[in-house]
Formats: C-alpha cells, sequence, structure tokens
C-alpha cells in the first residue's frame, strides 16, 4: 500500500477547499497541503454557480440588514452568531477574489457592480456577468498553481476516514487512473466535497455531486445537522434541469401561469409592479415561490409541457442588450439546451432541487465533533442558511467558511502529531473491502447499479419533495431500508483497476443511501413546517419546540437517529416573514 | 445535472442510433477496438445521454468523463465523427441517420476507453503563470482596484476557457511538436497579460517568447474553429505574436534597452 503524507488534506477541489487550501498556504507556507478531489479542481461544481455572491457594499446598505435577510430568509433557523461573523467577513472576501484576478462586472466608473437576489433589502450581489462560479473557481484554481506547496491528487477518490483514538488521521482513497489504493495521512483534514442534489432525480447539481463528505463523516459517527432542509430552486429547464439564475428575475423577468398571470400575487407575495421590487413577487425567497408553484398546478394553472408541468419565465420586455449583456449564459443555455430565444419566446421552467442546507456537523471553525476533523462549503452545515438559504450567499459561504476552516485545520495541524502508522491496518482493511469484496464480487443474478440508483432518486421526489408528511417518510425510510439490501446484490460489470467509474458510481450510490436515509429520518423528526421544510400533517411553525438543529447520528447497527440542539439567537428574536412591501 | 430519471427512456425514444465506441482496457486488451452499442434515443438527447444509457442499461463498464452536462465544466470533451465536441451539448439528431463514431480526444495519451490524460495540460498551464502578478500588493482596505467595463472586456473573452481541452484535440502542432505549450494555456497567458490589475507579462514572456511558446504555432486556426466557448485562441496568439515582434523591433531601435 501506497502512503502519502500531508499536514493538511482538503477533500475536494471547488470553491471551499480551493479557498481552504490558499488560507492554509498563506496561514504557513511550511505545511505540507494536499487538495485530495475525484475531478480535476476545475470540473467542480462551483463551475456551475451563475448569478452572484453576495456581500455589502453599497452606501445604503449595512452588515445588520444583510444578517436580518439571510436570517429572516432562514426562517430563524440561522446561528446568528455564524451570521454576523458571515456578513462582516464577506466584503473582505470577494475583495480578496478581486485581487487575484476575478473579472468582476463594473459600473462604467470602474468601482464593482452589484444586483439584486431574492429576499433581499438592498442590491448586494457581486457578479461576474451570470457565470460567476465558473470564474469564482477558475480563479481560485489559478491562483493555487502559484503556492508550490499545494499538492494536487487529481482524480482521487476518497472511501474511509482513517480514524482512531478520537481523532481523524486521513482518508483512504483509490488513484483513479489505476486503481491503488493510497493511505493518505494527515493531521487535519477538510472535507469540501459539495452537496447531494444528486440524490433527487431531478436537480440543477452535477452528476459528481453525490454527499461525498457527508457519507464519510456519517459513518465514522459524526453527525448530519438539518438534513430535512433541502432547497427547491424555482426555475429550472424541465428534462435537464439547468439552472435559469435567480438574477433573471432580479433584472426583471416575470413568472407567469398558463393565463399569463404573475400569480405570486396571490402568495402573499406582494403586489405585481413592472419594475422588479426587492423583498417583493419574484424576488421573494425561494421555498415560497417554489411552493407557490405547487399551488399554481394544484388549482390547474400550470403549462402542460413534454416533461410535465411547467410555469413560465417572461425575459422579453427585458429586450436583447439587456439579456445580453447582464444574461448571456441564461440566452445560451436556452438556445442550446431548450431551443428557445428568451428574447423572443418564454422560458418554461419548474421548481428544482438545488441546494442542501444540512450537512456536516460544523462550528464556526469548520470544527466536527471529531477532532481533526473539519469541513466547509456545501457539504457543512454551521449553519447559517437556517431552513431556506438566500440566493447568493452559498458562493460567499464556501470562501468566508472555506478560509476560516483551513486557517482552524492550519493551527491544529501545528499543534499536533503525526498520525500513528497503527492507523495503516484500516487502509489495507480498506483496500480489501474495495478490490476484494466489491470488484471481486459476483456478477451473477445481482440487479444493475443504476436501477437501484434510480428507485432511490424517486423515493427521495415521492417521500421528500416540496411537501412532506409523516405517513410518506415513514414509508419512505423503510423503502431505503430495502434498498440498502438490493445495494448489497449490485452486479457489477467491471473488475478493472484502470478508471474504474463504475466502481466509482458504486460508492457514491453508498454515500447517497445514507444522505438520502438522513433526509427522510430528519423531515419525519421535524413535526412542524419551517422554510423549505413543509409537512402537510403539521403545516404551522412551532418554535416552542423546533428552533432548534436536527442532528441526524449513525447508530451501531447502521440505523439513524435524530437528536436536537437549539439554534442560537443574538439579535434578532424570531418573526413571522413577512414578504412584499 | 442528472436527466430527469422519472421517464423511462424506452417509452420516449423516436429512433435507434447506433454507437461505435472506442475501447480500450489495458487489462484486457493489447489494441483498441470499437464496439456496437444500438441504443433507443429521445428527442432531446445529447451524445452525452446515449453514453449514459449504454453505461446504466448495457455495459456498466463503459469509462468516460462528465458532470455538469450544462457546457461549463469541461470534462466530457470527446471525437465525435472525428470532431472534437462537448458531448453534452451536440445533439443526435443532428448527427443522423448515424452511426456515430466516439472516440477520445486525440492528443491525449489515452487511459482507458474515452478517458485521456490530462497532466501534460496541467503542467503547462501552470508554466504560464496564469494567476495575477503584481509589482506591489495593495491592503485590502484600499478596496477594489478600479477596472472599468472597457478594461474588463479586453481580457473578459480569454477568460471564458473552460479547459476542455478540444483545441490541442484540433490543433495539428500539438500532436506533431508534444512540447507546444498549446492554445488553451496561452489563451489564459494573454487573459493575464491584458488584465489592467497585472503586471506579470514579462514573466510570463519567458516561456510565451519560446519556439514551443507562441512561435510553434503556424496558424492554423483550427482551436477557435472548436472553441465551444468563442475563446478564440488563434486570436490570443495572433496577438501576443504582434506585440512581441513590435517589442523586440523596439529593443532594436532604443539604445541602452535589452531585449
Amino acid at each position: 500500500m501506497d502512503v502519502v503524507s500531508h499536514d493538511v488534506l482538503l477533500v475536494g477541489g471547488g470553491g471551499a477547499g480551493l479557498r481552504a487550501a490558499i488560507a492554509v498556504a498563506e496561514h504557513n507556507p511550511g505545511l505540507r497541503i494536499g487538495v485530495l478531489s475525484k475531478v480535476y479542481p476545475m470540473r467542480s461544481h462551483t463551475v456551475s454557480a451563475e448569478g452572484g455572491s453576495a456581500a455589502v457594499i453599497g452606501e445604503n446598505d449595512t452588515l445588520d440588514d444583510h444578517a436580518y435577510d439571510t436570517i429572516s430568509g432562514g426562517d430563524w433557523l440561522c446561528d446568528q452568531d455564524a451570521v454576523e461573523f458571515f456578513v462582516e467577513e464577506a466584503p473582505r472576501e470577494l475583495l480578496r477574489m478581486e485581487r487575484w484576478g476575478c473579472p468582476w462586472s463594473r459600473k462604467t466608473n470602474g468601482t464593482i457592480a452589484t444586483r439584486s437576489f431574492g429576499g433581499m433589502k438592498h442590491d448586494r450581489t457581486w457578479f461576474a456577468a451570470d457565470k460567476t462560479g465558473f470564474h469564482l473557481l477558475h480563479t481560485l484554481f489559478q491562483t493555487t498553481l502559484s503556492h508550490p506547496p499545494i499538492q494536487r491528487h487529481d482524480e482521487w477518490f476518497a472511501t474511509r476516514l482513517l480514524v482512531e483514538g478520537g481523532r481523524c488521521h486521513g482518508v483512504v482513497a483509490i488513484e483513479l487512473a489505476t486503481g491503488k489504493v493510497h493511505a493518505v495521512l494527515a493531521r487535519a483534514v477538510v472535507l469540501c466535497t459539495g452537496g447531494a442534489g444528486s440524490v433527487f432525480p431531478f436537480t440543477t447539481n452535477a452528476n459528481i455531486k453525490t454527499g461525498d463528505g457527508m457519507g464519510l463523516a456519517y459513518r465514522a459517527g459524526v453527525p448530519l445537522k438539518d438534513m430535512e432542509f433541502v432547497q427547491y430552486h424555482p426555475t429550472g429547464l424541465p428534462f435537464t434541469g439547468i439552472l435559469i439564475t435567480e438574477a433573471a428575475r432580479a433584472e426583471g423577468g416575470w413568472l407567469v401561469n398558463e393565463e399569463g398571470y404573475r400569480y405570486l400575487q396571490d402568495y402573499d407575495l406582494g403586489e405585481p409592479k413592472d419594475e422588479p421590487v426587492r423583498r417583493s413577487m419574484e424576488l421573494g425567497p425561494r421555498d415560497r415561490l417554489s411552493q407557490a408553484f405547487e399551488g399554481e398546478r394544484e388549482k390547474g394553472r400550470t403549462i402542460e409541457g413534454p416533461y410535465g408541468e411547467v410555469v413560465h419565465l417572461d425575459l422579453r420586455h427585458l429586450g436583447e442588450k439587456v439579456i445580453d449583456e447582464k444574461l448571456p449564459f441564461v440566452r445560451e443555455l436556452c438556445r442550446k439546451y431548450e431551443k428557445i430565444d428568451p428574447v423572443e419566446e418564454l422560458i418554461p421552467v419548474r421548481p428544482v432541487v438545488h441546494y442542501m442546507m444540512g450537512g456536516i456537523h460544523v462550528d464556526m471553525d469548520g470544527a466536527t465533533p471529531l477532532a481533526g476533523l473539519y469541513a466547509a462549503g456545501e457539504t457543512a452545515c454551521i449553519n447559517i442558511n437556517g431552513a431556506n438559504r438566500l440566493g447568493s450567499n452559498s458562493l460567499t459561504a464556501l470562501l468566508v467558511f472555506g478560509a476560516r476552516a483551513g486557517r482552524a485545520a492550519a493551527e491544529f495541524a501545528q499543534g499536533s502529531s503525526d498520525p500513528p502508522r497503527s492507523v495503516l491496518a484500516q487502509a489495507l482493511e480498506e483496500e480489501e473491502r474495495l478490490h476484494r469484496r466489491v470488484l471481486g464480487r459476483s456478477r451473477e443474478g445481482g440487479e444493475r447499479l443504476a436501477s437501484v440508483r434510480e428507485d432511490l432518486l424517486q423515493i427521495m421526489e415521492e417521500r421528500a419533495g416540496i411537501f412532506r408528511d409523516g405517513a410518506g417518510l415513514q414509508a419512505g425510510l423503510s423503502q431505503v431500508e430495502e434498498l440498502r439490501r438490493r445495494f448489497a446484490e449490485i452486479a457489477l460489470d467491471d473488475r478493472s483497476l484502470t478508471f474504474n467509474t463504475e466502481l466509482t458510481h458504486y460508492l457514491e450510490l453508498e454515500n447517497l443511501l445514507d444522505v438520502g436515509e438522513t433526509i427522510l429520518r430528519s423531515a419525519l423528526e421535524r413535526t412542524e413546517s419551517r422554510g423549505a421544510h413543509q409537512r402537510t400533517d403539521h403545516s404551522e411553525r412551532n418554535d416552542d419546540d423546533f428552533l432548534t438543529h436536527s442532528l441526524c447520528y449513525r447508530e451501531e447497527d447502521g440505523s439513524s437517529r435524530v437528536e436536537f440542539e437549539p439554534v442560537t439567537i443574538t439579535r434578532w428574536p424570531p418573526e413571522e416573514r413577512h414578504y412584499g412591501e | 445535472m442528472a436527466n430527469d430519471k422519472a421517464k423511462d427512456p424506452m417509452e420516449d425514444a423516436v429512433g435507434t442510433i447506433t454507437l461505435q465506441v472506442f475501447r480500450y482496457r489495458p487489462e484486457k486488451e493489447e489494441e483498441p477496438v470499437y464496439e456496437t452499442f444500438e441504443v433507443p434515443y429521445q428527442e432531446d438527447w445529447m451524445v452525452l445521454d446515449a453514453l449514459n444509457h449504454v453505461k446504466d442499461q448495457m455495459d456498466g463498464s463503459l469509462s468516460y468523463r462528465w458532470s455538469c452536462r450544462m457546457g461549463v465544466c469541461g470534462s466530457c470533451g470527446m471525437s465525435v465523427n472525428g470532431e472534437p465536441v462537448l458531448t453534452c451539448a451536440t445533439y443526435i439528431e443532428e448527427l443522423l441517420p448515424g452511426p456515430i463514431r466516439i472516440d477520445p480526444l486525440r492528443g491525449f495519451p489515452v487511459i482507458r476507453d474515452l478517458v485521456g490524460d490530462l497532466g501534460d495540460f496541467m503542467e503547462k498551464l501552470q508554466r504560464v503563470k496564469p494567476w495575477i502578478i503584481r509589482a506591489e500588493e495593495e491592503p485590502l482596505e484600499a478596496g477594489a482596484i478600479p477596472q472599468t467595463p472597457g478594461q474588463v472586456e479586453e481580457y473578459r473573452q480569454y477568460s471564458m476557457c473552460i479547459n476542455c481541452m478540444l483545441c490541442y484535440a484540433a490543433c495539428p502542432i500539438y500532436e506533431l511538436e508534444p512540447g507546444f505549450i498549446g492554445p488553451a494555456a496561452i489563451a489564459l497567458a494573454q487573459r493575464y497579460n491584458l488584465d489592467s490589475r497585472d503586471d506579470g507579462a514579462e514573466e510570463r514572456m519567458e516561456i510565451l517568447s519560446r519556439k514551443e511558446g507562441v512561435w510553434d504555432c503556424t496558424l492554423v486556426g483550427e482551436c477557435s474553429v472548436v472553441c465551444p466557448k468563442d475563446v478564440d485562441p488563434a486570436g490570443a496568439i495572433q496577438r501576443y505574436k504582434v506585440a512581441a515582434t513590435m517589442d523586440w523591433f523596439r529593443s532594436l531601435l532604443t539604445p541602452g534597452r535589452s531585449g
């Protein structure tokens, strides 16, 4: 077995992982830094983020307004101390990106341009046209190339955490090109593996977003927090699930039903105006807009398309010039993937799974309850997003908390000893599992990997979609239990060691099963409705019992169990959420 | 992005397409072979969707890369009927009646099936120093370094590169001169050279002005033809050559200035 050693190991090479790597290098260039990613870093899903990244910059805006928008948007489930740190650090992080070359869109006088986004009192979304995530990721990746201490392991897939004596000492990983299993030892590990949208059938998320870090942490005994909160973005293209950014509505786009009526006015989101009004109508929060779509569907006012019911996003009144200047990617995506031109035509859209508010339980430093293990980005949950993330907070969050987790991990690594050689026994055990028990399994009689995966996705959509109820969630849990039995019997076609993507898909499915189970379990235990978690059998928010985070643990026997711990409230006591004037 | 798996692919099939897929499994065969798959396809399917159907339903051992399925991650570049394309952005219906031949991108050592080794590009990218080099660092408190929309426009096009490698696959020089830095890496070097915040052009010149830098390029221009993001690497290279030539003349004409 090959052994590689680092002081700090970043697992995942997206925005959070790369920002963390640079933070470690700047904190102490003497540390040996590893970035291990199952894809080349610039392929990471950060690349797909479109609309922008929030930070207070305008003269009329305040940190308190950013905090309030975030907390109310999150239906009071945000930890307010973390939100306060987040909004304060946000402008500095976006300026840092500016120094590293991010091509932020500018005003004519050369200063940073901003736009508004859903649920915001002020314009505070910095953007690079509508390819903000793409530019952030490539800027970060190219900047990491200037730091020699950052050593990459491109296309390595982490399969297990090495844990001994109550501490994390690294990971076991498969080098995809050769199939070799490596023990990657580290004094501190930061999981930055992104979300898990691929556990739902219809998602904006890339195929690679399979909750890998969540699965690794969960199986090592670290709880997953607030997993019941899954964000549906209100405007995805049917069939492909390609995201049409909220910026399209911020620039003035309208959502209309079958009758051409701006239906959001019927859902307590304000009165329709010609110009976009902040925190109103199309600029309401994502949870409320996605729920409104379901309302229209029930009323029979949606439009039947070849891939199910849709409503229309109307950008035609914006004109070609605004669309080309502010939303060029939207036009490109519509033309290429939907064969329509938004300058002339209505865009069919429907809600689509977009973001996991929940994730690995961490504190503000990104520290998990397991010493030496940190997490940042979508895979982690502090929680600053509460029950519903505000659009354009996620890119900022992966920078702010990626950097902070990187620094905390660097500090931890400096003050701790090298991993004990005894953990290598676990690595050998894992190699045995992968090479013999998984690759060496019989090809006879078992079912295809894809059929188990597709059934999981359907269960999640049916049982844990925009609206849920206790009976359905309970049934979903039983179905997932049955799927685990089928998972154990899957027959694999590929026994090769060389770039075996069937093996990675199999291991990803293992992670998706864990993610699916924790979503269902946490949603079942939260008998209230809040933000993105809407229970038809418990339709009211219940602050007396559920101003709490759920923590989902894996039990020894493989089952899941939920505990609750209180939300941190500092200056903003719970109120009713109010949008539209 | 996963396609909506609620749909049964067979149910909405509008026809069947023949794929001839390059296979190379180093543990199994000494030489690559072509394997034929008959795939039922839907009207809105891309070539990538057909490959996913093969992998999910017919042969799980087929290896290839993909991720975003929206033309921005750069993973799924392959050679389709001899042309380097993003398979997530190439409709099957545009290739009818078929068969469709799918090969790995030309110019990269094949690891397995449709997966090429990008190590050479990654190393070259680092050599052109694609990051901001400032003569002096200003503190963050000084705020954003001003840059007008016109100044952003100077380099914007070259910043759109998704590293999909289609331009290397199309470049006749890269195949013959493996040392050639290549279209995307040069375009990205120019992206920083032309950024008003950058002072690193002279450092990058060390590599760009070598033979294997811009001068290996004979301006065939295929790189710009195949680029899915209109980056125009050929234009970047040409522009650099002109600027470098002007610099060279100036160094001859200006007393006391060395090249």
